[in-house]
């Protein structure tokens, strides 16, 4: 199949978007994004996008079916609100990476700022390197592996996503708390490693998720600090 | 929102240029900032002379004037070189005194920077005239800091634009908003500073000002900004030797730092340092919450 090549250097960000909400198949490079924001954004077919350099904020935003592919890194709001699909970066992405997405795989092989998978609602996110703080805050579903490090407050205040880290957390979020890795869990994160082309044991992953405390009212939850520390024990 | 850019030439290979490179990195943060901009551009000086940027908003001053009568009062020479409704005053002799003799005798004439290196300008407007209007491109020099500002705390006014001088060659831009400036103003105040605006932004510059004064290196003073200021902030400060880049714990507001052999870039997006030469073979990262960069000619 032919590929079609954007040069946005003298093409504009919405000629890019439009020609790709048009096409129902095929291939796509992006050259010259040197930092545009919203490149690739509101994708909705099982096309390929191949972006050859570093994007800006919402890259493949609101993402649905297709591939797209980064070489270089991305700004805030990588593949925000995913559906279905692939979105993967060759470098790293600043804050809020896979942010509320629904479903689909974000792959990002470098590191991951501030905030990655925050409110993720399905979507699975699999970062080689490490994540910034608040990471996963309020995540509801979905998967987020880290095959390195995660800074402070991994998933606070986490709903039902399940967080399986390599390296070191810098500390637990509200109601995070430690999980046993049980068969299916290492079923889960073999096929997410696999599918990201990451290579790691997920013996040496440890799971983390929510300790369900903050699910419901509870009296003594009314001083919030008492509550905060009742779930980190 | 608030745009930065900084640009800190490690070598001397891109120094003719450096301000048509703050100017191409400034055009890119234009859509973060469009009411208001501004820079600081530094050089090595010329041994034994004080330099000051005045600013003279909303009167036309007679410059050849106030320099010939500060010479006299300091018996120094004293060359003025006037730019649309900025001036900058170069004084061989005590630059200190001549900064207090234009705060005591030149009524409506605000001191922009003052030093041996820095020159600082800024006005309302669209960035990209603001830069043109003061001839950035042209400047040549070792480093540079800008900002392109969307007010959100206080007037839009040139004095509510960035750079903030915060001392002898040190000035700050800042991306955020702070919630505790009217205390923070209050007590400053208290401790001897004075400020011309309702601007957030000028209280933190009025608080490294302060520290710088009590004999505070630039570390120190912003270590202890980091628990005296609460709210959101990117901020890059210029100082005689470089810059440093500080963003608050939460990190709200973004940075990106790009190095190569020749140079240091940082700035509120990626695309700012895009353009600049020898990009792709950069290293680039996000400076980490809480934690004070900077870089520096060596002494």
């Amino acid at each position: 199949m032919s590929t079609t090549t954007i040069d946005l250097a003298s093409s504009t960000i919405r000629q890019l978007n439009q020609t790709l909400h048009d096409a129902s198949v095929g291939t796509f490079q992006v050259l010259n994004p040197k930092g545009a924001h919203a490149a690739a954004v509101g994708i909705d077919a099982d096309i390929t996008v191949e972006i050859m350099g570093s994007v800006g904020y919402y890259c493949a935003g609101m993402h649905q079916q297709g591939t797209v592919r980064i070489d270089g890194n991305a700004s805030a709001g990588l593949a925000e609100n995913i559906m279905s699909g692939r979105v993967h970066l060759a470098g790293s992405a600043t804050m809020s990476a896979g942010a509320t997405g629904h479903g689909g795989l974000v792959i990002i092989e470098g590191d991951a700022g501030a905030r990655c998978g925050i409110s993720m609602k399905g979507v699975d996110i699999v970062v080689g390197g490490n994540v910034g703080h608040m990471s996963a805050f309020m995540a509801q579903a979905g998967n987020l592996v880290v095959l390195g490090d995660a800074a402070e407050d991994l998933g606070d205040s986490l709903y039902e996503a399940k967080l399986f880290v390599r390296g070191s957390v810098a500390s637990l979020g509200s109601d995070c708390v430690e999980k046993e890795m049980r068969p299916e869990h290492v079923a889960t994160l073999t096929e997410l490693l696999a599918a990201a082309a990451m290579d790691a044991d997920p013996a040496d992953f440890t799971r983390y998720g929510s300790a369900r405390k903050l699910y419901n009212f509870h009296i003594d939850d009314i001083d919030a600090e008492v509550a905060a520390a009742g779930a980190d024990t | 929102m608030c745009g930065i850019v900084g640009l800190f030439l490690k070598t001397e290979k891109h120094r003719p240029e450096l301000g048509r490179l703050t100017a191409m990195m400034l055009h890119e943060m234009r859509e973060r900032g469009m009411d208001s901009a501004g820079f600081a551009v530094y050089d090595q000086g010329e041994p034994g002379v004080d330099r000051m940027t005045l600013l003279a908003e909303g009167f036309d001053p007679d410059w050849s004037a106030t320099a010939t009568a500060l010479s006299t009062a300091l018996d120094a020479e004293v060359a003025v070189r006037p730019l649309e409704d900025h001036a900058v005053f170069e004084i061989h002799g005590d630059g200190r005194a001549a900064r207090q003799w234009i705060i005591d005798n030149a009524p409506g004439v605000d001191v922009l920077s003052y030093g041996r290196q820095i020159e600082l300008f800024k006005a309302v407007g669209d960035p990209d005239l603001v830069a043109s209007r003061y001839d950035l491109a042209s400047r040549t020099g070792t480093h540079a800091i800008a900002h392109t500002r969307m007010a959100t705390e206080s007037a839009v006014t040139t004095n509510g634009s960035h750079p903030f001088v915060t001392g002898a060659d040190t000035c700050l831009v800042h991306n955020g908003s702070l919630s505790n400036h009217n205390q923070l103003r209050l007590q400053l105040e208290r401790e001897g500073e004075s400020f011309q605006t309702e601007n957030d932004s000028e209280v933190a510059a009025g608080y490294l000002s302060w520290r710088l004064r009590e004999g505070d290196t630039i570390d120190d003073a912003l270590t202890r900004a980091l628990v005296d200021l609460d709210g959101f902030y990117t901020f890059a400060i210029g100082i005689e030797s470089g810059f440093a880049v500080l963003r608050d714990p939460i990190a709200c507001k973004p940075a990106v730092v790009a190095e190569t052999d020749h140079w240091v870039a940082m700035s509120s997006e990626y695309r700012a340092i895009a353009q600049l030469p020898g990009v792709e073979d950069a290293e680039l990262f996000e400076p980490v919450p809480a934690t004070i960069y900077s870089w520096s000619l060596a002494a």
